[in-house]
């Protein structure tokens, strides 16, 4: 147990003289920081000794790869809410954060990643393991800032922590030289961020928009909801529940919002994009009025732009004004904190049922039931679907566990049936697609939500792109149930390759080592099952398992995702097979 | 603007206010180029606030790309504040050098003379060559170029547009509202970042 002890904030006369690696370590204590994902290296040697003093307040999670890092700090926040917290060295411990930063920022993860740098003196003379980190992160990053002088430390911390959790949250990178880290300066305290006058993370909200929004939506015969994550990252799931429920809405998610209304609530009809459900696709081309809420409008969900949704009027609510209007024009912008305009909407809405509506969305899923789901959820045939595994799965944690997934084909499969019955229970690489997410981003979510149960869901592929970090489960003892649903093929580039390059099955078919095995030199229990009759054991045998757990099931090799919208076709034009 | 003005491409001011910070020319830069948008000009200069910054960065784009990248400037955690005007909504001006050999000049009365008609100043003189400065506009200082190619133009260089906005009051007033703005009730002057022009390259 972490024991927890505030300072009291020093005063001048109590400055005490530390240094700036010191200084680190006390600005995370006061961030409320218990977690980091990390991996020492010569120039964040000075960090990590005095985190060596810290150790009772300060767990330290040692990865395998400051990849595996920063996917664990993304799976952290996303599980808990809070910041993530990660340690790199300089040069290629730097370098291995790219991946993870970029895809914290497509999908505002709030991240605070601290990397050690060479001496000041040495900045630009190709020293060893020196890097521009700070400009090859500019892209991808909220924010970053090199510290050169100890004194900055406190201040600069302070800054990263706020920019990283306020307005969109995202990944902020602080890049400390050594000689920073080392040098003594008087500590004054710690004093938190509240304001930076060339912020603003959010606006104050215009009651007229909120008037215009809701007389459209009162007026509105066939009103549609769109729900992305701004829902959860602005943790306003229960006055997203409160508006759904009294406007009598049906609303759908995309990937990156499961979760936030619960599954099987009966107005949420289903997930939207390439391989959403068939009615929220096909009717976002048929309602009147559409209510996107904390959603980007990715081209993965809206499919062909000029063809999306043009009969609509569109009310977009968005902390981030340069989403509002950025793919799709916007009728009424509500620019504002969802926490802040959702309730102030609900007041102003008709309590409706809009019941002949709702029943369109579900004519059109009990048509996609006859002609996918039930292949998909029941199959007559011999080998193993992805989605039969995924509907045992449901059966055995009722829904109530964090189900964090890969990119591919599973994760299609996975987000479509996974039931979700809470929020922060779906953390996926969403914008970026990163392969590899899922094993150190479900290490990172159990140890951001301890007393939830951790299923990853990764194919065959994706495992074998940071599975180094089955050494991270070994050594930390974290308990992260691994379910590998094993096509034996690059499955969803398959795909493409079957529909739209005439099965031309370029380096998509991969071997993969055994599994099972593997884990076991890690000293982590597991199982390969290709019967369907032992599925549901072996499942069993995965949750009740104490500790991690690795289970392989063989699935059949060439199975496609459907529904589809294919690439530069309209929503509507989504194919059921 | 009518819808037109909003699809054609056209010259475009861009009026960034920011705080002075390491790095934030690259931010502001890759905005550009993330989007194969050519910067036609880039001037970087203090404003009539001390310590805050100005860029002014010409594009030649639609409104609607302009808007766009406006509001991905203004995203920039040290952007203070970001307008976007037409060559109609401000004065603006570039200048200008030309290095010509001197004998030119003394031998060809005309030299001189086109010199004066184009008001150009003369600001070195040496015996071997003379460098001459305008200010104006893009035609004015290209207009000079041409003249003087035939007698044998040494060197041309043209700095960056600088432009200010006819109708703004200056950025007094709206930075007093930034530094008092929700959230947070009391105002965290950032000292350190401005207190550190010393540091401050661009």
């Amino acid at each position: 147990m972490l024991t927890k002890e505030k300072p009291a904030p020093a005063s001048p006369e109590k400055a005490k003289t530390i240094s700036g690696a010191e200084a680190v370590i006390l600005a995370l204590l006061e961030e409320n920081v218990e977690t980091v994902f990390g991996y020492p290296g010569g120039a964040i040697m000075p960090v990590y000794d005095a985190l060596y003093d810290y150790t009772d307040k300060l767990r330290h999670v040692l990865v395998r790869h400051e990849q595996g890092g920063i996917h664990a700090g993304q799976g952290y926040a996303r599980a808990s809410g809070k910041v993530g917290v990660v340690f790199a060295t300089s040069g290629p411990g730097a370098t291995n954060l790219v991946t993870g930063l970029a895809d914290a920022q497509i999908d505002s993860t709030p991240l605070v990643c601290i990397t050690g740098q060479v001496f000041a003196h040495l900045l630009g003379t190709d020293a060893f393991q020196e890097t521009d980190i700070l400009n090859i992160t500019t892209p991808v990053t909220k924010w970053n800032y090199q510290v050169t002088d100890a004194s900055e430390i406190p201040e600069v911390l302070a800054k990263a922590f706020y920019i990283a959790k306020s307005g969109r949250p995202g990944p902020v990178l602080i890049d400390i030289t050594k000689n920073a880290q080392l040098q003594p300066f008087e500590f004054t305290g710690y004093k938190p961020c509240k304001h930076i006058r060339s912020y603003r993370p959010k606006p104050h909200v215009r009651q007229e928009y909120i008037a215009q929004a809701a007389e459209l939506i009162n007026q509105a015969k066939k009103p549609f909801i769109l729900w992305g994550q701004g829902v959860m990252l602005g943790s306003a799931e229960k006055d997203f529940r409160a508006f759904v429920e009294k406007s009598g809405i049906p609303a759908a998610w995309t990937i990156m919002g499961a979760g936030a209304l619960p599954t099987d609530h009966p107005q949420n009809v289903g997930m939207l994009g390439m391989h959403g459900n068939y009615g929220p696709n096909v009717l976002t081309n048929e309602c009147d009025v559409l209510i996107a809420i904390g959603m980007r409008f990715d081209d993965r969900v809206t499919g062909r732009l000029d063809k999306y949704a043009r009969q609509a009027k569109i009310i977009h609510l968005d902390i981030d004004p340069t989403e509002i209007g950025k793919n799709v024009p916007v009728t009424v912008p509500v620019w504002g904190d969802c926490k802040e305009t959702l309730p102030l909407l609900t007041e102003l809405v008709e309590a409706q049922e809009h019941r002949e509506w709702l029943q369109q969305f579900r004519t059109y899923n009990n048509k996609e039931i006859e002609v996918v789901i039930q292949d998909e959820l029941f199959p007559t045939t011999e080998e193993m679907t992805m989605g039969e595994v995924m509907q045992q799965l449901n059966e055995l944690t009722s829904g109530d566990a964090i189900v964090v997934t890969d990119v591919g084909q599973h994760q299609m499969v996975a987000c479509r049936y996974a039931k979700l019955n809470h929020t922060r229970s779906n953390i996926t690489s969403g914008g970026l697609g990163t392969m590899g997410f899922a094993l150190p981003a479900a290490i990172g979510a159990k140890f951001g939500a301890p007393g939830r149960t951790v299923v990853a869901v990764i194919g065959d592929g994706g495992f074998q792109m940071n599975l180094q970090e089955l050494g991270t489960i070994m050594q930390s003892g974290v308990e992260v149930k691994m379910l590998i649903l094993n096509n034996r093929f690059l499955g969803m580039v398959r795909q493409w390759q079957e529909l739209f390059h005439e099965r031309r099955y370029s380096f998509v078919d991969i071997t993969s080592p055994d599994f099972v095995k593997v884990a076991s030199g890690y000293g982590i229990s597991g199982r390969s099952v290709s019967q369907r009759d032992e599925l549901s054991s072996a499942l069993r045998e995965m949750l009740s398992h104490k500790g991690s757990y690795l289970l392989e099931v063989m699935v059949t090799k060439e199975n496609n995702v459907f529904p589809m919208v294919p690439q530069g076709c309209s929503v509507s034009e989504i194919r059921l097979k | 603007m009518n819808s037109e003005t909003h699809t054609e491409k056209q010259e475009f001011n861009i009026t960034v206010y920011t705080e002075n910070h390491i790095g934030l020319l690259n931010r502001v830069a890759i905005i550009f180029s993330r989007r194969k948008i050519n910067v036609e000009s880039l001037n970087s200069s203090p404003s009539e606030i001390e310590g805050i910054h100005r860029f002014n960065i010409v594009i030649n784009e639609t409104a609607e790309v302009v808007r766009k990248i406006a509001g991905q400037l203004e995203k920039q955690v040290e952007v203070l504040k970001v307008y976007f005007n037409t060559n109609h909504d401000v004065i603006w001006q570039e200048m200008a050098l030309y290095k010509v050999p001197t004998d030119v000049i003394a031998e060809r009365a005309i030299v001189e003379r086109l010199l004066r008609e184009n008001g150009a100043r003369a600001v070195v003189i040496r015996k071997d060559y003379t460098v001459f400065e305008t200010t104006g506009q893009r035609e004015e200082t290209d207009n000079l170029v041409r003249v003087l190619q035939p007698y044998g133009l040494i060197e041309f260089v043209r700095s960056a547009r600088i432009a200010i906005i006819k109708a703004s009051d200056g950025f007094h007033r709206k930075l007093q509202e930034f530094e008092q703005s929700e959230p947070g009730d009391e105002v965290v002057e950032n000292a350190y970042l401005n207190s550190r022009e010393k540091v401050f390259t661009m």
